[in-house]
């Protein structure tokens, strides 16, 4: 499935209207939603089921989810700033978004170190396996979102990103903003029903 | 920064000329990794029809162990090596191998990728005046996955483990627990590589497909003018765009399960006295999450077939289709309803009688849209002029197997007869007729009436009479019986029944289906033949062979990549001119405009002729 946004990224992809590239990418966020429909549905259910195990979600969650709001932010700005045709600062601005999305990599990471000093394994009561399953697989996402990050920052380099040709970014804008959304929707739904 | 220094390059936007410019490519290019969707088209139906030839024979081998379990199946060691022993008997658990792999194959390879990947990609853009799909190289990744996933899966079948064991709907901790059975090792472990291939290759297919159809229909072509085919195909599509992620959510807790020692699905197993580690798991979630999935599934499967028989049984009664926003309405509200049934099947998982009762309901209510198109379908027949090709034959069985399988449904749908009913061959021969023959007689009707067009060629007619009877009488006399069976109890899934003294009565019931079905599997070997000589030695094929109306037969006998050699041709009306009063032939294509038509027009459509000629 990440391949899809690989693809979407590849400049060979020959669509005869842009609109349909963008819709082709909406549809693809559709499926990822109902991936994390199915699975938050799971942790409902199996909640439901009692032998639950109960424990705090670490902080760092709350800080990185910020983090990855940031990035959001600075994605928006790279974004503004092409259609303004300043090309340097939407390089910066790709630096930036891309190295505040690695730092959320690290605090992810260090939530699970937290995670594991509580006794939540990734083997052991589903209610912890949850955790890391959500949040592994929406840094999964993340990932194929980088590489969207790289090619658009490639084709800045070529000058193919511009106020006259934004479909790139304006794409790559769209899904950086959906996996923002996304964690904060899985951080709000394991913070509230654990 | 001044804007003078960028190069403003359009090359995304490409006008409708661009598959003009035709260029030779080699041999590779043009047949192999193709980006034309008629190309790509074909390669989906070749690996069906040998995917189908597998899991045919599956079937044939585990109906003689059923039927003649006495039988010495000395014979077929030359290709099964150790699972026939040497006394000449079937090693019982690649006797499960065999239905778990006759099951994956039919339902996922066969009639989703068999089916929904031959037929969307080939009249998709055909009949809605598109040179291609929206994206030729998703298409081409969406067969190469397929491909992908079909060898995976191929493999599997020659492992010294056996492959996968645990049935197609793969129940944990069965499948989840490699010591439960030997299957349930390497072989399950590619099974679920091969299905996430399969999965990434129906996403890419169904995303292009919902793309081609919302943005390149030709000028004309309006939603409420699209032939139902496509109609069919995109709410398939759409339903496998919502129903395949939850499936990737099922098998990753499982492939967690079973690969990283997670407690997703198990709890409190004991296998050989010692007890494992997992705790807290459940494997009704599992079987949650496979149904919301596997329902869905289902209609994935039938309703291209539904699609296809619209169109084929319309042009084949020379009378527009009955009901036509009716059958639209009916398709969307089966897809949607078949979202919130899947619980039907899991009445006996112990679930509270009162949400049981809620989805008894539910599921009763999809047999109204389905009996609306069971009803639409004999209206169209009734009192037409019925042109029985070899196509419209298959259409009618179609919507013959679909009453029969349907009205089965709906004792099944009933908890309080499931709990007698499930797991019995009475489920087995409800989801054969309704699903499994009702959308293979769809796929061969689409076969037999697209044939000429996909290779400039006809088929056999006599050939495909004979194909006909012989595979539909076949298909009644194999399944029929089953409903007694599974009456009488006999459950799903056992090597054998000797031991049973309740069932010895059935034993010549059970040789009988065998026979009927080892006749049935040879009855395709004609269809086969007729297909692959045809391709070649064909007489060659009229542009409009069934006086049909969509634009698919306004290209020239083997179209080119890019379908049409001039302009699209533009859409002036619906699909289902036939037989329309006052006309001079019995078709009004949908590229003949209302004010060339004057003597058959209604006076609505003379208003829609006054503005197309004001319009040019
Ligand atoms: C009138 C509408 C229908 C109703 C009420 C209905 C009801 C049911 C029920 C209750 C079951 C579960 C039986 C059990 O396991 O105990 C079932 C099984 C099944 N149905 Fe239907 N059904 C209908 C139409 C269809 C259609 C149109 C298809 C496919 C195109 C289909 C395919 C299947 C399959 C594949 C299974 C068995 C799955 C398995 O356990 O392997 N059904 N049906
Ligand atoms: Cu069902």
């Amino acid at each position: 499935m990440e391949n899809t946004a690989v693809i979407f990224a590849n400049r060979n992809f020959k669509l005869k209207s842009v609109n349909a590239k963008k819709f082709a990418l909406w549809l693809f966020i559709v499926s990822i939603c109902m991936l994390f429909a199915g699975l938050t549905s799971a942790y409902i259910v199996k909640k439901s089921d009692g032998r639950w195990l109960q424990f705090d979600m670490p902080d760092m969650f709350l800080y990185s989810t910020v983090v990855l709001v940031l990035s959001s932010v600075a994605m928006h700005w790279t974004y503004l700033k092409a259609k303004d045709n300043s090309l340097k600062a939407v390089k910066i601005g790709i630096t930036a978004t891309a190295a505040i999305a690695i730092a959320f990599f690290y605090m992810q990471y260090l939530s699970w170190v937290k995670l594991v000093s509580q006794d939540v394994f990734l083997v052991g009561n589903p209610s912890g396996s949850f955790v890391y399953i959500f949040s592994g697989l929406h840094l999964a996402h993340l990932i194929g979102g980088l590489v969207f990050l790289l090619v658009v920052f490639l084709d800045t380099m070529n000058y193919k990103v511009h106020s006259k040709s934004m479909l790139a970014i304006e794409m790559c804008t769209t899904y950086w903003h959906f996996l923002g959304g996304l964690w904060i929707y899985l951080y709000l739904f394991l913070v509230m029903n654990n | 920064m001044s804007i003078t220094d960028i190069q403003v390059t359009d090359e995304l936007v490409h006008g409708d000329d661009h598959h003009e410019e035709h260029h030779e490519q080699s041999f590779i290019f043009k047949y192999i990794f193709s980006t034309d969707h008629k190309t790509i088209a074909k390669q989906f139906l070749i690996t069906g029809i040998f995917w189908a030839i597998l899991g045919g024979g599956l079937s044939v081998i585990f109906r003689l162990q059923l039927g003649f379990p006495d039988m010495d199946m000395g014979f077929l060691q030359p290709f099964m090596g150790d699972w026939i022993s040497n006394s000449g008997k079937l090693d019982p658990e690649f006797y499960l191998a065999m239905i778990t792999m006759h099951g994956t194959i039919m339902v996922f390879f066969v009639l989703t990728a068999g089916l929904s990947g031959t037929f969307s990609n080939y009249l998709i853009p055909l009949q809605l005046g598109a040179r291609d799909m929206a994206s030729g190289f998703m298409n081409l990744l969406s067969y190469w996955f397929f491909f992908l996933s079909s060898l995976i899966m191929f493999i599997s079948m020659f492992l010294s483990t056996g492959p996968a064991s645990g049935g197609w709907t793969i129940y944990p901790p069965l499948s989840a627990l490699p010591q439960a059975m030997s299957g349930s090792g390497m072989g399950m472990t590619l099974w679920l590589v091969s299905m996430v291939f399969f999965i990434a290759s129906t996403l890419l297919g169904g995303i292009n497909y919902i793309t081609t159809v919302i943005n390149l229909r030709t000028e004309g072509m309006t939603f409420r003018r699209m032939p139902l085919t496509i109609w069919a195909f995109f709410i398939t599509a759409v339903l496998g765009l919502l129903s395949f992620p939850v499936l990737v959510a099922c098998v990753l807790l499982l492939v967690f399960d079973r690969s990283f020692g997670t407690s997703f699905y198990l709890s409190e197993i004991f296998i050989g006295g010692e007890a494992l580690p997992n705790l807290g798991g459940s494997p009704i979630l599992f079987q949650h999450l496979f149904w919301f999935f596997g329902h869905p599934e289902v209609y994935i499967v039938i309703l291209p077939a539904l699609g296809i028989t619209s169109e084929v049984i319309s042009t084949n009664s020379r009378k527009p289709i009955f009901g036509y926003t009716a059958m639209i309405g009916s398709i969307l509200a089966i897809a949607f309803l078949s979202f919130i049934v899947w619980a039907h099947h899991m009445f006996i998982t112990g679930m509270n009688p009162f949400l049981g009762s809620i989805f008894m309901f539910l599921t009763l209510i999809i047999a109204i849209p389905s009996a609306v198109k069971a009803f639409n379908y004999i209206t169209t027949l009734w009192k037409g002029n019925l042109v029985f090709t070899p196509a419209m034959l298959f259409s009618i069985g179609l919507v013959s197997f679909f009453i029969s399988g349907g009205l089965t449904g709906l004792f099944l749908g009933n908890a309080a007869i499931d709990i007698n009913l499930h797991d019995t061959y009475f489920v087995v021969a409800h989801f054969h007729l309704v699903m499994g023959s009702a959308a293979f007689f769809g796929l061969l009707a689409g076969v037999y009436h697209w044939f000429p067009k996909m290779f400039g060629r006809m088929m056999d007619e006599k050939l495909g009479y004979i194909h006909f009877w012989l595979t539909f009488v076949g298909v009644y006399l194999v399944f029929f019986p089953l409903h007694y069976i599974g009456i009488a109890g006999f459950p799903r899934r056992y090597y054998s029944f000797t031991n049973f003294d309740a069932f010895s009565s059935f034993v010549d019931l059970n040789s009988f289906v065998t026979v009927a079905a080892i006749i049935t599997f040879g009855a395709q070997f004609i269809f086969l033949f007729n297909f692959f000589y045809n391709i070649f030695k064909g007489k060659k094929a009229p542009l409009n062979p069934w006086n049909s109306n969509t634009l698919e037969w306004t290209t020239p006998r083997i179209p080119e990549h890019g379908n049409w050699p001039g302009e699209i041709p533009k859409v002036y009306r619906w699909p289902y001119d036939y037989s329309k009063p006052g006309a001079k032939d019995d078709f009004i294509p949908q590229t003949v405009p209302y004010h060339q038509t004057k003597e058959s027009n209604t006076d609505f459509e003379n208003e829609e002729s006054k503005k197309e000629q004001s319009a040019t």
